[in-house]
């Protein structure tokens, strides 16, 4: 068998989180609403309505095109797509055709190998999303809540080599997305959906062959299974002598599996022409800078960063950056702590992350402030609490909201560092060990470490090990 | 002088004085319609009597409950002593593809018949936040897709109210009709390539096509959609500008309305007209067409009694100290037509997408194997043979392999019209217009039946108007004579964007000085009381 490679293109279609849909004042989110409870005659193309443009749409999608490096056009233009779709209720979708918002841009994605691999953008265009359909008891039924969502349709160059490059691609643009707040990008939701371009060639050459579109790769899983399942069939093809034709294809998620939906031949001419009810978009030079400074640090920037500025490792400058309040809240713990910062990173990425887990809740969502947390890690490596007094202050200052000094202070969590209690404690407990202590005497000296145990269980944890391992030697080898 | 023969002005001082109920003057125009409009355009089964053949047939819907309560409200109003607007209690009828809440909007086809729009179009909605009293829902060509109203769905389609075997022209030939047979002052109209001042031409009075932008499109069921306007049809110039000013203005839910402040049209015709240059143009004087064999452009000069108008009104112009300027060259006039059949076809196809079947409106009664066949049947059977037609032009010239050879180059054909303009109304240029008098047909209404069923022909009754719809810029019709036939003659004048309020105090000024030509004392037909045998 020759040796192939798969060229993947990948055609994003991304939900703004905007207040209201594009065209009409009625909310973007319609998430768990009754069918057709959220509508209006505009998003619902009655006879004599008008778009009106949301400006909120354009800046978040100005904003994506400048997170992807993309160039701002200043002069966009909405146009037509005409199509019949009981889900398209004006008979055509408002669409952005030859002068999208967006042009060209790139996402480096950092590979698991630490490799860098750039995706070249070919372009951002706005448009809104149609209605969704269901057939239930042999009727078809229309649901138009989604219809006037605003969405930015996102096409890449033809620059992927595999499913698992394309997962990373849409992991690390749903990261993005997230963090630059234009999108909640939650894939169940269909916040962020995917159709993937896949054709094969084989290695070294440089030609495109024909390629295969497939439809409905919604989850990150999908567009790893589904792009190596079509990877294979068409190898299996061509080495069996056939022909790879321009099919579109369905991944059906729950067979796993690649269902032929149309092919090329049947494809419509959806007649493009300018939307006379909409005047061009303009973003002036001030507009597009504004937007610009608006946009905080990228995850990839913040991330080197980490790595130069704290002397992180790739893995954990990776981990406190996967989510946008993570990395501030790191940043924030810093701060607080004045010290060493990869402390402050063990500690949130082992024992802060499982603390957010069972919560449920993100960094910014914490009742436990940074600077609660630089304040416990600070008591901990003074020696003032122990470690695992330290963890479970965590929880504690969680769940209570209280400053954990005062936790501290009211529960007595604080670590006896008397020496004077701390001996006279011993000196009971040795009193009450007659047997131990003459073994020890003996020579069994490894009874040292029963010894530190009970001290440990009859104070509660809080003595402090290295002066309870001194009285007792102290008081042992007299 | 009866109520229902006054001007709007007239009628909406003396209620706002106190001097009239607007309730009067509803019943008036009720009984008005009740008197010479006849059976209503439905889509019944019907013959009509001689009697019927010789009404007017203008609405679709009278809106009596509506109207009713709306003037009350007027005079309930006045009675506590608050102005009720610019308005007040003046009969209007609305053409029947405005969506009006509370009545039905059917825009003269099958697939809309029983559509009840959920809201009002904003142009309707400031009329009658200014007093307005709405009567009812007047017949138009089906969509607006013709020039004789004869291709309604809503048959008997209106007569013209001069001579009820001609056509009142189209497509607001109910609105046009409404008002000269005075059954309203005023009428809402729209005009995509002539569509208010065609029909206004062949019954004898004034119709306004506003700059685009000027009046909100809102609730206008969309034509094409970059030339659609909505303009005032009235009986007297001051009435038009008395509406113009009502409606124009910003609509925040119309994109494309224009922010400029409106200007005072009523103030503007208290001017005269001297030293405005007014300009006259060869390109006016005669109809163009292809040859169909040939494709060669065809010339045909206008209807000679038109043309005489078009000169004595320039005459009693230059008296009234106009400047009149001639051989302004308008050389794209003649390509207005083929133009606006490739764009208005383009755009109408994708309008018309909406009407599926699926949401509103009619759906076919067969039973179906799929959703294709839903959609074919529903179109096949809701759609009259005009949409049917402009549709298939539509989608084949905005189709990928044509798109450029037609539709791109119709766009580029276009600016070169708009630049005809420019270049005319230039103020450093060589022609410095402040307006261009034209006819506004090439000939005064044809006989019902004469035309209609040949869309091509049909379309080039619009070659005068056309063109001001490609450019976006304003014109008005007046009326200017009647012809031997006794039908009335329209002459039009076209000014540069957002002056509407020269190319109405010129046309005042024409109106004014022409108070006592013989052809003002004549009367339309069906106001003559007199039947035909």
């Amino acid at each position: 068998m020759k040796d192939y490679e798969v060229i993947i293109g990948l055609e994003t279609h991304i939900q703004l989180n905007t207040e209201t849909k594009i065209f009409c004042s009625c909310k973007a989110d319609s998430w768990e609403a009754e069918p057709n409870s959220n509508i209006c005659p505009v998003c619902s193309g009655l006879p004599g309505v008008l778009p009106v443009l949301n400006s909120e749409a354009v800046r978040k999608g100005a904003a994506l095109a400048v997170a992807m490096h993309a160039r701002v056009n200043p002069l966009s233009m909405f146009d037509r797509k005409n199509y019949f779709y009981p889900d398209l209720p004006k008979g055509y979708q408002i669409t952005q055709f030859d002068q999208p918002i967006g042009t060209g841009g790139y996402l480096d994605l950092k590979m698991t190998d630490g490799q860098t691999k750039r995706v070249r953008i070919h372009k951002l265009h706005l448009e809104e999303d149609a209605g969704k359909t269901k057939i239930e008891h042999g009727t078809r039924l229309v649901d138009f809540n989604r219809c006037g969502v605003p969405l930015i349709e996102m096409v890449t160059e033809p620059d992927l080599r595999s499913g698992d490059e394309a997962a990373q691609y849409l992991i690390q643009l749903r990261q993005l997305l997230r963090w630059i707040g234009v999108s909640e990008a939650d894939m169940e939701r269909g916040h962020l959906r995917c159709d993937a371009n896949v054709s094969i060639r084989e290695r070294g050459s440089d030609i495109l062959n024909t390629k295969t579109e497939i439809k409905n790769v919604n989850s990150i899983d999908a567009v790893r299974q589904a792009i190596g399942e079509e990877a294979k069939r068409q190898i299996e093809l061509v080495e069996s002598g056939g022909v790879v034709q321009s099919y579109t294809l369905d991944w059906d998620a729950d067979r796993s599996k690649l269902t032929l939906m149309r092919s090329k031949e049947s494809e419509a001419d959806y007649r493009y022409f300018r939307e006379p009810d909409l005047l061009p978009v303009k973003l002036s030079e001030e507009e597009i800078e504004t937007i610009k400074a608006s946009l905080p640090e990228l995850p990839i920037e913040r991330r080197e960063r980490f790595e130069l500025e704290y002397q992180l490792s790739v893995y954990d400058a990776e981990i406190l950056t996967s989510e946008r309040s993570l990395s501030d809240y790191y940043e924030a713990a810093v701060k607080a702590y004045d010290k060493e910062a990869k402390v402050v990173a063990n500690w949130m990425i082992n024992d802060l992350s499982r603390l957010m887990n069972d919560q449920g809740k993100t960094a910014s969502e914490l009742a436990l402030k940074p600077v609660f947390l630089a304040q416990i890690i600070d008591m901990v490596e003074e020696g003032k609490i122990n470690a695992a007094t330290g963890k479970s202050l965590l929880r504690k200052v969680e769940e209570s909201g209280r400053e954990p000094q005062e936790i501290v202070d009211s529960e007595g969590l604080a670590v006896i560092a008397d020496s004077d209690s701390l001996r006279s404690q011993i000196e009971a407990l040795l009193a009450n060990s007659q047997d131990e202590v003459a073994n020890f005497r003996a020579g069994k000296e490894s009874l040292l470490g029963w010894f530190v145990g009970q001290v440990m269980r009859s104070t509660g944890g809080k003595a402090d090990p290295k002066l309870t391992r001194e009285i007792l030697l102290e008081l042992l080898k007299n | 002088m009866s109520l229902t023969a006054l001007s709007a002005f007239d009628i909406a001082q003396k209620v706002r004085a106190g001097e009239l109920k607007a309730s009067q003057v509803t019943e008036a125009a009720l009984n008005q319609i009740r008197k010479v409009d006849g059976i209503s355009g439905s889509l019944n089964e019907y013959k009509l009597t001689d009697e019927e053949e010789q009404k007017v047939h203008a609405f679709i819907q009278v809106t009596e409950d509506m109207a009713m309560a709306q003037s009350k409200k007027v005079d309930e109003a006045i009675a506590k002593g608050k102005d009720p607007g610019l308005l007040a209690g003046v009969p209007i009828s609305i053409k029947d593809i405005f969506c009006v809440e509370g009545s039905t909007t059917s825009a003269a086809s099958k697939i809309l018949a029983n559509f009840k729009a959920p809201y009002t179009a904003t142009s309707v909605q400031k009329l009658i936040d200014a007093g307005g009293v709405i009567m009812g829902k007047v017949n138009l060509d089906e969509f607006t897709f013709g020039s004789s109203t004869e291709s309604s769905a809503f048959q008997p389609a209106t007569n013209n109210p001069w001579n009820t075997e001609y056509v009142p022209g189209g497509s607001s030939g109910g609105s046009t009709a409404s008002v000269a047979a005075e059954e309203t002052a005023l009428s809402l109209g729209t005009d995509t390539g002539g569509s208010i001042r065609q029909p206004a031409a062949f019954c004898g009075v004034v119709g306004l096509k506003p700059t685009y932008g000027r009046v909100s499109r809102l609730g206008l069921i969309a034509f094409s959609s970059s030339l659609d306007c909505p303009g005032p049809i009235s009986r007297d110039v001051r009435d038009a500008a008395l509406m113009l000013q009502v409606m124009a203005g910003q609509d925040p839910k119309d994109s494309t309305s224009s922010a400029r402040p409106v200007g005072n049209y009523l103030q503007s015709l208290e001017q005269d007209v001297k030293g405005l240059r007014i300009g006259l143009s060869p390109d006016y004087e005669a109809v163009y067409y292809p040859d169909l064999e040939s494709g060669e452009l065809l010339r045909e000069p206008i209807q000679k009694e038109v043309r005489d108008a078009v000169l004595s009104a320039a005459d009693v112009l230059a008296k009234a100290g106009a400047e009149i300027v001639e051989n302004i060259p308008m050389p794209n006039t003649r390509y207005g037509i083929p133009v606006y059949f490739v764009v208005s076809r383009v755009e109408a196809a994708s309008n018309l997408h909406r009407f599926d079947g699926v949401k509103y409106g009619y759906r076919t009664k067969t039973e179906v194997q799929d959703l294709n066949e839903l959609y074919r049947r529903t179109r096949a059977e809701g759609f009259g043979s005009e949409p049917k037609l402009r549709i298939l032009m539509g989608m084949y010239l905005s189709a990928a392999d044509y798109a450029s050879d037609y539709y791109q180059r119709a766009l580029k054909v276009r600016a070169m019209i708009r630049h005809d303009f420019e270049h005319a109304f230039d103020p450093d240029g060589s022609y410095r217009l402040d307006a261009l008098l034209t006819p506004t047909t090439a000939a005064t209404a044809f006989k019902r039946k004469s035309v209609f069923g040949d869309s091509l022909l049909m379309q080039y009754s619009d070659q005068m108007t056309v063109a001001c719809n490609h450019a976006g810029v304003p014109a008005v019709t007046i009326p200017a004579g009647l012809d031997e036939s006794g039908l009335p003659i329209g002459i039009q004048l076209i000014g540069n964007d957002y002056r509407e309020d020269l190319i109405l105090r010129i046309s005042h000024t024409y109106e004014q000085n022409t108070q006592n030509a013989a052809w003002r004392s004549v009367r339309p037909q069906v106001l003559r009381g007199e039947v035909k045998a």
